[in-house]
């Protein structure tokens, strides 16, 4: 096959496209360019969009002795990934930015292009596993799965791709358990980026500031800080910054009346103000999540019944927790009900990818639009 | 000895470097075999000295100048730096008014950011002097530029000839225009020599970069070319070479091979232009034929016997598209995988494609200066490097238009 392999410049990307080659595909390199105005060297613990991680990149591709190039998706990635980030956040919601640069650059302005110029398959260094399914009427279908690494596992922000363009995606890191093998077998090929560190950070947020970076693009808007009854207890810059179920940074001068820690529990954009509240109140076990997009065949979900024996995840690296979830749809767009039937969670906040599993497999994806106690 | 050799497949990129000749490499491996520092006043430094000024009175034979107006650099790059520069500074030491420094819109960047720089750094005033839809500088602006502010222009800096689109500036009457002020004029003629006719003397230029590898040389040398009445500052300091403006050891393999090679492509200039003209008529007829929408940017190959240079107004080894609905970068991979090595022709900043400031100096909207290609032919071009870009286009067009189109910016109305 013709591969495209995304490299940022680090070591699971390199490794990827060093099994591809091996695997015997025509593999050509590239450089996602996110930024016009690049720092020339790696800061921090962002780990893919200075002028040192192309090189690392380039230099990775040179070892393979496979073609490499740069694409300038700067524009594209400030309209969706950057655009959304704030736009949400304005909104009071709390986005992922890596869930939304896979659905609108990886796996569509780049893997679109590839295919467009010929490719077969995008490969990246995401932890997570395609597994192929032959039915006995010879159709093959494709199930994501989590990567046997716990800690790394990347199935998360992969679920928002959605059957087709996962079938375009592969992962050659999908069966690694751990990062340590990664990493040696970059050394074991002469990669250079074997010994790089992981990167962590938003890719575009300098030094993690979120909050810096909001106030930078959205302004100060400065506002109140108001408790469950409707007493000013504090101040703020602007509502947008806070997050439903965040404790620290919320700047309160005096400690609540019971004297117990107060979280944030509502963000109201229309009014600029932030309520806190104690941590009772952001339990919760219902949840309705909108733009839902199933990885599962309609057959196992096509009908609006309950799946049963199912978890679901809100965060990154949140633990599941076991549910019930039936498509349903909202403003005519796919969208999902689900109901915790175990503990429940703190915490889900707008805006946050709500994952479906059953044991590893990824079945749909969606956006919490609101979480309630039922 | 190795025989030098063009790369692999059609390489049509000779304007950003050619494979050197094989003279140019037999006399550089020969010279690279001996011991010698031309400032050393021993035998092995005499030896190394005297093929360093036989090769200036070469170099200087070559391009109608006087051996003391050759000054060795390390290339283009460092010729236009020390122009742009050394100029500036030596006329603001004898004139502290002369801070205007003049250059088209469509230099090179090693002219364009050492002027920048000095705007940043030294107190000049850059004036960017526009160009026409061909890429032609605007002489009226000149004039009028000169005419309002001649007494405050340290120099003024026009290249000879375009590097990707290829079109030929009208030098002489920028001299003229200048001179009538008291302006220098500097040059930049690394993509003319060995296309066109070159001579210093005749051309008026104060000053003039030209670079070896551009022409069959070796990478990492070249020469101003700077009269002697010229004051000029140096930007490299240390032990006082060539004339105490550009310290540094001499580097006579490199020397050599620059001589050598420049003689050989000055001589061969007539025929081998005349021969690049025609491959390039069959260049641009294959191209519109692959692709009826293709866009020729630059002058119209066809000569005018009007034009002040003469004959033409375009380098002949030069042929240059835009595709409307594709990206460069797509063409470029596509070619490169169908064996074609051309070049999207303007800079990369950080790795990235940047549209091009010639084209969009030329009125060329952003969009449609995406979808630029530039090819260049020299003296190793044959047509079967044409009519293999010419067979591979069609299909390479029309999968970059598909991916032009998911990969353009998402905002509605395009970009702005």
């Amino acid at each position: 096959m013709r591969v495209l392999a995304a490299m940022s410049g680090g070591v699971d990307s390199a490794v990827a496209a060093a099994l591809a080659v091996e695997a015997g595909h025509d593999v050509v390199g590239v450089h996602m360019a996110l930024s016009r105005n690049r720092d020339q060297f790696r800061t921090g613990s962002r780990g893919c969009c200075s002028i040192e991680d192309a090189g690392d990149a380039r230099r990775a591709a040179d070892v393979l002795g496979i073609p490499y190039y740069v694409w300038d998706l700067s524009e594209r990635f400030e309209d969706t990934v950057v655009a959304d980030f704030l736009s949400e956040y304005e909104a009071g919601r709390t986005p992922n930015p890596c869930v939304r640069c896979n659905e609108h650059i990886k796996f569509e302005a780049l893997l679109d292009k590839a295919t467009a110029l010929g490719f077969d398959a995008v490969a990246t260094g995401h932890y997570a596993r395609v597994v192929t399914r032959e039915a006995p009427d010879g159709t093959v279908t494709r199930e994501l799965h989590r990567s046997p690494n716990d800690e790394k596992d990347q199935s998360y922000v992969l679920a928002v791709m959605g059957p087709d363009r996962l079938a375009r995606a592969m992962f050659p890191l999908g069966g690694f358990a751990s990062k340590a093998q990664v990493r040696a077998e970059a050394e074991r090929r002469g990669l250079s980026v074997s010994a790089k560190p992981d990167s962590y950070d938003i890719c575009f947020v300098a030094d993690g500031d979120t909050r810096g970076f909001l106030r930078d693009r959205l302004g100060s808007r400065p506002g109140e800080v108001v408790d469950t009854a409707g007493n000013v207890v504090g101040e703020h810059d602007g509502a947008y910054a806070f997050t439903v179920g965040q404790r620290k940074g919320l700047g309160l001068g005096r400690p609540a009346a019971d004297g117990r820690a107060r979280y944030v529990v509502d963000v109201q954009t229309s009014t600029n103000t932030v309520v806190v509240g104690p941590a009772e109140l952001l339990s919760v076990d219902r949840i309705e999540a909108g733009k839902a997009v199933w990885l599962a065949a309609p057959q196992e979900h096509g009908d609006g019944a309950w799946l049963d024996d199912v978890e679901v995840q809100v965060r990154a690296h949140g633990a599941p927790v076991p549910a019930r979830v039936r498509a349903t749809t909202a403003d005519g767009a796919p969208a999902m009900d689900v109901e915790l039937t175990g503990r429940p969670l703190r915490g889900v906040a707008a805006g946050q990818s709500l994952v479906v599993y059953r044991g590893p497999r990824v079945l749909g994806q969606g956006t919490v639009a609101r979480a309630w106690r039922g | 000895m190795t025989t030098p050799e063009a790369p692999a497949g059609a390489y049509l990129d000779h304007a950003a470097t050619t494979p050197m000749s094989r003279a140019a490499l037999e006399a550089y491996v020969a010279e690279a075999g001996r011991t010698g520092n031309a400032s050393s006043l021993h035998s092995a430094g005499r030896a190394a000295r005297r093929a360093v000024e036989e090769s200036r009175e070469s170099v200087a034979a070559s391009l109608g100048a006087r051996p003391s107006e050759v000054i060795f650099t390390a290339g283009g790059t460092e010729s236009d730096n020390l122009a742009i520069k050394g100029i500036f500074w030596g006329r603001r030491r004898t004139d502290p008014r002369r801070t205007r420094v003049l250059v088209s819109a469509v230099e090179h960047h090693a002219v364009l950011d050492p002027a920048f720089w000095l705007a940043g750094h030294a107190g000049a005033e850059i004036v960017l002097l526009p160009v026409d839809g061909d890429g032609r500088l605007d002489l009226a602006a000149l004039r009028a530029e000169l005419t309002e502010h001649g007494d405050e222009v340290a120099l003024v800096s026009v290249m000879w000839a375009n590097n990707e689109v290829g079109t030929l500036q009208p030098v002489r009457d920028v001299v003229r225009l200048a001179h009538q002020h008291g302006v220098p004029v500097h040059t930049d003629a690394v993509q003319a020599v060995g296309q066109v006719e070159v001579d210093f003397a005749a051309s008026g230029v104060d000053a003039m970069t030209v670079t070896a590898h551009k022409l069959g040389g070796p990478i990492g040398v070249g020469a101003l070319l700077a009269r002697r009445d010229l004051p000029l500052e140096a930007v490299l300091h240390g032990g006082g070479q060539e004339r105490g403006v550009r310290s540094g050891t001499l580097d006579v393999p490199a020397i050599r091979s620059f001589a050598v090679a420049l003689a050989e492509t000055v001589a061969a200039r007539p025929e081998r232009a005349a021969a690049l003209a025609a491959l390039r008529d069959r260049l641009v007829a294959g191209v519109r034929g692959a692709d009826p929408e293709a866009v020729l940017r630059g002058p119209d190959p066809t000569p005018r016997p009007t034009s002040d240079d003469g004959v033409q107004a375009r380098l002949p080894g030069n042929a240059h598209f835009t595709f409307p609905g594709a990206e460069g970068d797509s063409l470029l991979y596509l070619l490169d995988s169908a064996g074609v090595q051309a070049s999207t022709g303007s800079a990369c900043q950080a790795g990235v494609p940047q549209p091009s400031h010639v084209l969009l100096a030329m009125g060329v909207p952003e969009l449609e200066a995406r979808g630029a290609l530039r090819f260049s032919l020299g003296a190793t071009s044959t047509a079967d490097d044409v009519d293999r870009l010419v067979a591979a286009l069609p299909q390479v067009v029309e999968r970059a238009r598909a991916a032009g189109l998911v990969s353009a910016p998402a905002r509605a109305g395009g970009a702005a």
